[in-house]
C-alpha cells in the first residue's frame, strides 16, 4: 500500500484530520435527518410537539403506522406506482436498449442522421404546453399511458449502453454470424448475457425515476384512483391534508393538528422504505455502470 | 463512415434490415411522436391559438407573447430568480461532489468506505416530494428546529430563505450520488502514478494536485458543461413543491411561471412563448459554455 512507501508527514496527518472532519460531518448531516424522522414516527403528538423526541421507548406507540397502513389512498397509491414504474421500467429499458445496438455498430447506414434525430432532443423539446395538447390530442389525459410513453426512450441511457456494447469485442458477432445467427438472435442469445450490469443500472434509474416522479402524473392523471403514491404523498406532505379517514376519530382541531403532524413522519417512512431498501443490492453494479457513461461523457 | 454510394447502401439496408426495423424503429417512433411533433407546436408561441381551429389554423400574432412577457415587470425578476437559483446551486454544489470523491479516494479502511458510501447515497432514492415533505416538517415554525432555538421562525415564508434551502436540501439530496464518477474515475487513475509521486516524497495535497485532480479532470469538465448548459432548465419539480404563497417572490422560476400560466390559466401561446424563450436561452448558454470551457481546455469541450 502507499502508506507504507513513505512515512507520513505532517502535511499528510493535516489532510487526513481535515478530510475524515469533512467526511463525518456531511455524513452526519445525511443520517440525523433520517434518524429523526424515523424515531419522530413513533412519538405520541403531544409529547413530539412540546418536547422533541425523546429514547424513552416506553412512550413510543405504533398509532400512526396503523392510520397510515388503514388508508385505503397509501395503498392505491402503492398499487398504482408500482404497476407504472415497472411498465416504465421494461418499455424504457428495452425501447433504449433495443436502440443502442445497432447505433454501436461503426458501419450502420445512416447512423449519423439517427444521432442527430436523437441527441436534438437532448437540448431542445416542444415544452410543457405542447406536449400536453399532444396527449390531450391523443385521447391519453387520464390514461398510464401518458405518463408510460412520452420518456420512455431515453437519449442518455441509449448512450450508457451503447458504450457498453462498444466495449465488448466486435469478433463476437462475426463468429455468431459465421454460424449463421440473425442480428436478433445474436442480441438475445449473446449480448443481453454480457450486459446485465449495464442493464440493471438502468432499470434501477428508470424504476426510481418513475417511482419519485409527480409532475407528468400531476398534469395527466386527474382520476383519483390512477394517482401514484407521490400525489398522495403530496397531498399530505405539501399541501398538508391528510388522507381524512386517518384523522377522522379525533375530535378537537388542535389534537387532529398535532396528529397531522406525526402522520407526515410515518407515511415519509412507510414511502421511502421500499426504495431504500431495495437500493443496496443494486451497489455493486453502480461503478461498472456509471463509469461507462463517464467514458465518453 | 460516409457512403455516397447508394447502390451499396440500399443493400446493407436489406441485408441488415432487422437492424432498423426491430431495432430501431420502436425508439424513432416515439421521438418523432412525442418529441418532434411537440416541437412543431411551439408555433403556438406566435399564434392566437384556438382549440377549434387547431395549432395549423389559428392566427398569427407574431412576437406578440414576446413583447408582452418582456415588457411585463415579472419577467426580469423570474429571469433572475432562475439564474441565481442554478448559478449559486452550481457554484454550491458542483465541488462538493469532487471534495467527497477526493477524500473517499484516499480512506485506508474499505468497510468503512463502503458503509459511508451506501448512506451518503441513499438520500439519492428519496423522492422530491418526501425531500420537500421532509423539509417543510422539519423547518415549520413548530418543528425541530425551531424547537431547538426556542424560536418559532416560519422559514418557508422568508423569501430571502427559498434559495439557502433550496440549495442545501439539493446539496444534502445529491452531493453524495455525485461522488460515485469521480470516485469511479480516480480508481481506474494510475497507481503507479501516485506511487511515484509518494517516492519522490510528494505529500497527499501534492499528490491530489498533480495525480488525482489531473486524473479526473476530463471527467470534471464534462459535467461541468453538462450542468452550466442545463442552468435554465433547472427542475420545476423541487422549487414548486417548495413553494408557499408567501416566498413566490424568490421561488418563482420560468418553469413554474411556464406551468402556472400555461396549465391553470389556460393562456396557451403566452406559456409556450415563455417556454421557448427559456429553452432557446438554454441552447445558447450551453454552446457558449461549451466554447469558453474547450478554449480553457486546450480544444477540448465536448
Amino acid at each position: 500500500m502507499r502508506s507504507e512507501i513513505r512515512k507520513k508527514t505532517f502535511a499528510d496527518r493535516l489532510f487526513y484530520l481535515i478530510g475524515y472532519l469533512l467526511l463525518g460531518m456531511f455524513t452526519f448531516s445525511i443520517i440525523i435527518p433520517i434518524v429523526y424522522v424515523l424515531v419522530a414516527s413513533f412519538m405520541d403528538p403531544t409529547v413530539l410537539q412540546n418536547k422533541g423526541i425523546s429514547f424513552d421507548f416506553s412512550t413510543w406507540s405504533t398509532d400512526a403506522y396503523k392510520r397510515v397502513f388503514e388508508n385505503r389512498m397509501i395503498w392505491v397509491g402503492f398499487k398504482n406506482s408500482l404497476l407504472y414504474s415497472i411498465l416504465f421500467t421494461a418499455i424504457s429499458v428495452g425501447v433504449s436498449i433495443l436502440a443502442a445496438y445497432p447505433m454501436s455498430k461503426k458501419d450502420l447506414v445512416g447512423k449519423k442522421f439517427f444521432n442527430a434525430l436523437f441527441i436534438i432532443t437532448m437540448f431542445f423539446g416542444g415544452g410543457l404546453v405542447p406536449t400536453y395538447l399532444l396527449i390531450s390530442d391523443l385521447n391519453l389525459i387520464d390514461s398510464m399511458w401518458a405518463i408510460v410513453l412520452p420518456n420512455a426512450f431515453n437519449v442518455w441511457n441509449m448512450i450508457l449502453a451503447r458504450t457498453y456494447y462498444q466495449s465488448i469485442p466486435s469478433e463476437l458477432r462475426e463468429a455468431s454470424a459465421m454460424d449463421g445467427a440473425s442480428e436478433v438472435v445474436h442480441f438475445f442469445k449473446i449480448m443481453l448475457p454480457i450486459c446485465k450490469p449495464i442493464i440493471a443500472v438502468l432499470a434501477l434509474y428508470q424504476f426510481v425515476g418513475m417511482w419519485n416522479a409527480y409532475f407528468d402524473p400531476m398534469i395527466y392523471l386527474n382520476n383519483a384512483d390512477m394517482q401514484p403514491l407521490q400525489l398522495v404523498l403530496r397531498s399530505i406532505l405539501i399541501q398538508n391534508t391528510p388522507e381524512p379517514g386517518m384523522i377522522a376519530d379525533i375530535t378537537g382541531m388542535a389534537e387532529m393538528a398535532k396528529l397531522a403532524e406525526v402522520l407526515k413522519y410515518s407515511t415519509i417512512v412507510v414511502s421511502s422504505l421500499p426504495l431504500l431498501i431495495m437500493y443496496p443490492f443494486f451497489q455493486k453494479y453502480f461503478d461498472k455502470g456509471i463509469m461507462v457513461g463517464s467514458i465518453k461523457g | 463512415m460516409e457512403r455516397i454510394n447508394w447502390e451499396e447502401s440500399l443493400r446493407y439496408i436489406k441485408k441488415n434490415w432487422q437492424l432498423y426495423v426491430i431495432f430501431l424503429l420502436p425508439a424513432v417512433a416515439l421521438t418523432l411522436l412525442f418529441k418532434y411533433v411537440p416541437m412543431g407546436g411551439v408555433l403556438i408561441a406566435f399564434k392566437d391559438y384556438s382549440a377549434f381551429k387547431g395549432i395549423w389554423g389559428s392566427d398569427w400574432v407574431g412576437l406578440k407573447y414576446f413583447q408582452r412577457f418582456i415588457a411585463s415587470p415579472d419577467f426580469l425578476r423570474y429571469l433572475l430568480n432562475t439564474l441565481k437559483l442554478s448559478l449559486y446551486g452550481l457554484l454550491w454544489g458542483f465541488p462538493v461532489p469532487i471534495l467527497l470523491a477526493l477524500i473517499l479516494n484516499r480512506m485506508r479502511y474499505e468497510g468503512i468506505k463502503r458503509k459511508i458510501q451506501l448512506l451518503i447515497y441513499l438520500p439519492n432514492f428519496i423522492s422530491v416530494i418526501v425531500l420537500c415533505g421532509m423539509v417543510k416538517i422539519l423547518l415549520s415554525p413548530v418543528g425541530p428546529i425551531n424547537l431547538f432555538f426556542g424560536t418559532s421562525n416560519d422559514f418557508m415564508s422568508m423569501p430571502e430563505a427559498f434559495r439557502t434551502i433550496y440549495i442545501a436540501s439539493g446539496i444534502w439530496q445529491g452531493a453524495g450520488w455525485g461522488s460515485i464518477l469521480y470516485t469511479a474515475s480516480l480508481a481506474n487513475s494510475s497507481q503507479e502514478l501516485i506511487e511515484a509521486a509518494s517516492m519522490d516524497g510528494a505529500n497527499i495535497f501534492q499528490q491530489i494536485w498533480h495525480v488525482d485532480l489531473p486524473a479526473i479532470k476530463n471527467v470534471i469538465v464534462i459535467q461541468f458543461i453538462l450542468q452550466a448548459g442545463n442552468i435554465m432548465s433547472i427542475g420545476f419539480e423541487k422549487a414548486y413543491a417548495l413553494q408557499t404563497d408567501m416566498n413566490i417572490p424568490a421561488s418563482e422560476i420560468l418553469a413554474t411561471y411556464v406551468y402556472k400560466m400555461g396549465l391553470l390559466n389556460g393562456d396557451y401561446g403566452f406559456s409556450t412563448a415563455v417556454g421557448l424563450f427559456n429553452s432557446i436561452i438554454n441552447v445558447v448558454l450551453l454552446l457558449v459554455v461549451n466554447k469558453i470551457v474547450s478554449k480553457l481546455n486546450e480544444g477540448q469541450g465536448i
